[in-house]
């Protein structure tokens, strides 16, 4: 497919022949099309996992690129996740720009020395003469009703390791843009995508990176403002998102509440300014994801909004996580994920202190 | 065929018995994807053939019952898979995965198993599970999400199911380790796909296995595809050629039929108590069905490909070799359908009124020995809303402020 074209109900139609809006799209299909743009761009790009080119990938990120860009570029690789990533790592000593995927979550742990030992710190011991421009795509989060090691938020690991950057998108316009620019990216970066969120959509502009002005465009690693607010900040990044827009929306109509929502969309680095931003003006913060919160993100920026925020704190910084049990199984995984009402309870104590 | 080397045998496609040599595998249908090149080397050291191994011999002993046996193993956990899958068209289960077609390879050598063995099944292993006693309801729990595991390993002989592709073939290399430092009469048998060959951990299992010439059977499933990928993705050279690099024997039996699989595991198995160490068996096998029913296997393969082993079938194999024998007539055939629909009728009916787990187990036996962490969390789950606690939700309770939520929509995947 050229890059630049619309898709409407599945259909492809060139851009300059599309007079009405562009049709919203999934984010999967936003995925998939940042995938096309990226190889498009750039010929050393090559996309590598199990099941990722006949099949498509299990969630189709990936259909339709080997038809496209042939099987030296979308590579079938044999059943091995420490392989998948060990071999990028040789391929991109080469000039190549892997993109890798890992088919679930619970699937990485089997390539976490490549990633942490080496993906990560080939740069660093190398004086900066290997470059690593390796793209790790991880399907994340719970929700869906799966089976074991389907539904896991392994994040902080990753954050947790220096020389990797971790980056989560959130909605079909983040996932279409992130992805291009996380493969431009000189730097490994490891790339959530939260799959219980790969169904919804939104209209998404088409232009590939390439065409977009500078202006346009959100940096990698900056966080934004979802909904903008006034009385309390809520924080999430990749699938609570969408579950603090849910909470906000109910807390207006019920509470008259006006709650702000910030999209992390990076969690290596943190871009912290417009929480802190946001913070010194509602004095109150609920940080929100479904990974558990011993040693997790919400606990680092609860630490950094106290260390430079503490005189407009009203009420301490609140955490609204997984808990610290492994996943439960598919039936007990509403309790276990953040929702709503677990959000709004949060908030009402925070305007409790 | 992948290639056409020796595989072992005791019943034709056609259900005739072979009472001395192997056969060469009848021409069958060709997988999809690269031929592997032929097997140059099939008599390196540590390749087994029938010359090695008296087959008929290691199932001499059987009775005109144990076969009608075998045969009613595979009718029933043909009927309980077949069940499976309509309860999770019918949104009883979230998942299933279908062994249909590997019902011999895994009632062979499931029942070659004696009560002093352990198994490490895969995620597949259903009619491994029926051969060691496991209710079949323990197992649709897990695909309904109802639990992670559900029958006690040390009871059973029967670990856990492992769903990370690979990582139990190293759980049954150590077992085995203990089993042999402890004297045990038993041994150990690690189920794994063609797929899982690729793994790092099956690789480093076989190594082990070797140097420490541990009791363990490696029970590879070749089962043509992992997923989407054929078997041609994971490996150049047959799967059980592997072993003769790693030092130790193998053998590749057909998978489908069902008196082969038990006369070489059954083999396998006194090989290894016997302190022989390690076996590797290739069972060559075909996925009858999709990969998961989240699977459209229409994406990836050939319709003929099915059809061909259809011909194959390791049911009917058995059927028209008893049929012959004079050992299966019309109203045995009767009386097994109605015994097979019973079965099916009862866990149906157990399925559906599973309850759902109580929302507080999940805090369960996250440590034997409590930290703290979890017992707080737990008490302000359990505490009422409203009293500092986040409450025992149910999904209906999100409408407890307004009917305003509208994100939390439920979206099943693709494929997993
Ligand atoms: C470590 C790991 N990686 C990926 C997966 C996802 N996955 C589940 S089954 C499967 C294919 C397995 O193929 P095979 O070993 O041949 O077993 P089969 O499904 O054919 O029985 C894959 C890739 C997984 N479960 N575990
Ligand atoms: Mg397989």
């Amino acid at each position: 497919m050229t890059s630049g074209a619309v898709i409407t109900n599945g259909q492809r139609a060139d851009a300059g022949a599309a007079p009405a809006a562009p049709a919203p799209i999934t984010m999967a299909k936003a995925l998939n099309l940042g995938l096309r743009a990226a190889m498009a761009a750039d010929p050393k790009v090559l996309v590598m996992g199990e099941d990722v080119g006949t099949l498509g990938g299990v969630f189709r990120v990936t259909d339709g690129l080997q038809q496209e860009f042939g099987e030296p570029r979308v590579i079938d690789t044999p059943l091995a996740e420490s392989a998948i990533v060990g071999t990028a790592i040789g391929l991109a000593m080469r000039g190549y720009r892997p993109v890798c995927e890992i088919q679930f979550d619970g699937f990485v742990y089997p390539a976490f020395d490549q990633i942490v030992s080496q993906l990560a710190k080939l740069h660093y011991r190398s004086a900066g003469r290997i470059r690593l421009p390796v793209t790790i795509r991880i399907p994340f989060g719970g929700g869906i009703g799966a089976v074991e090691h389907h539904s896991e938020s392994p994040e902080a690991y990753f954050c947790h390791t220096a020389g990797l950057k971790v980056v989560a998108c959130s909605n079909p316009a983040d996932a279409h843009l992130m992805i291009q620019q996380a493969i431009r990216s000189d730097d490994p970066v490891i790339f959530l995508e939260p799959k219980r969120r790969y169904w919804e959509k939104a209209v998404v502009d088409p232009r590939p990176l390439t065409e977009l002005p500078a202006a346009d465009t959100t940096e990698l690693h900056r966080s934004m403002v979802a909904r903008a607010g006034t009385d309390a900040t809520l924080v999430g990044y990749g699938p609570t998102v969408r579950t603090c827009l849910d909470a906000a929306e109910v807390s207006a109509a019920d509470d008259s509440r006006s709650l702000e929502v910030i999209d992390l969309r990076s969690l290596s680095p943190l871009d912290l300014t417009p929480v802190l931003d946001s913070v010194r003006r509602t004095g109150r913060l609920v940080v929100v994801h479904e990974a558990p919160s011993n040693v997790s993100l919400s606990a680092e920026v609860a630490a950094r909004v106290t260390e430079e925020a503490f005189y407009s704190l009203e009420a301490p910084v609140l955490r609204v996580t997984g808990y610290d049990t492994p996943y439960p199984p598919a039936r007990l995984e509403d309790h276990y994920l953040p929702d709503v009402d677990r959000i709004l309870d949060a908030v009402d104590r925070s305007f409790g202190f | 065929m992948l290639s056409v080397t020796e595989v072992m045998q005791l019943l034709t496609p056609a259900g005739q018995r072979i009472t001395v040599a192997s056969q060469a595998m009848s021409p069958g249908p060709s997988p999809a994807g690269e031929p592997c090149p032929p097997s140059a080397n099939a008599a390196a050291a540590g390749e087994l053939t029938v010359a090695d191994i008296d087959l008929p011999a290691q199932i001499a002993d059987l009775t005109d019952d144990d076969l009608v046996g075998l045969y009613r193993d595979m009718v029933l956990v043909r009927r309980l898979d077949e069940e499976a899958t309509s309860l999770q068209r019918q949104g009883e289960l979230g998942l299933w995965a279908s062994l249909r077609g590997q019902e011999a390879a895994q009632v062979g050598s499931g029942r070659a198993l004696g009560a002093q063995d352990m198994a490490f099944p895969s995620y597949r292993e259903h009619g491994v599970a029926w051969c060691r006693g496991i209710d079949p309801m323990a197992i649709l729990a897990i695909f309904r999400g109802n639990s992670l595991g559900g029958w006690d390993p040390a009871e059973h002989g029967f670990a856990l199911y492992s769903i990370v592709v690979g990582a139990q073939t190293l759980h049954a290399t150590g077992y085995a380790m203990g089993m042999a430092r402890d004297g045990s009469p038993g041994a150990a048998i690690v189920y794994f796909g063609d797929g899982a060959s690729s793994e790092g951990d099956v690789n480093e299992a076989f190594g082990w296995a070797s140097v420490f010439r541990t009791p363990l059977v490696f029970f590879c499933q070749n089962n043509q595809w992992a997923i989407s990928e054929p078997a041609s993705r994971q490996s150049r050279t047959e799967i059980f050629h592997r072993a003769s690099g790693f030092g130790f024997p193998s053998l590749r039996v057909d998978g489908n039929d069902v008196l082969a699989c038990l006369a070489v595991t059954r083999w396998a198995l006194a090989t290894a108590r016997a302190g022989g160490g390690p076996v590797l068996v290739e069972a060559v096998t075909y996925r009858m069905g999709a990969h998961t029913t989240a699977d459209d296997p229409t994406r990836y393969r050939a319709p003929g490909e099915l059809d061909a082993w259809r011909r194959r079938d390791p049911i009917d194999r058995m059927r028209a070799h008893l049929g012959a024998a004079g050992l299966l007539d019309e109203d045995r055939e009767r009386r097994l359908a109605i015994e097979a629909d019973a079965c099916a009728h009862d866990l149906r009916t157990r399925c559906r009124s599973m309850p759902d787990p109580e929302p507080a187990s999940l805090f369960d036996h996250v440590q034997v020995t409590d930290t703290g962490l979890v017992s707080v969390q737990r008490s302000a789950f359990t505490a009422a809303p409203g009293d500092g606690g986040d409450g025992p939700y149910v999904q209906g309770d999100l409408d407890r402020r307004s009917g305003l939520v509208t994100g939390e929509t439920r979206v099943s995947g693709q494929a997993w």
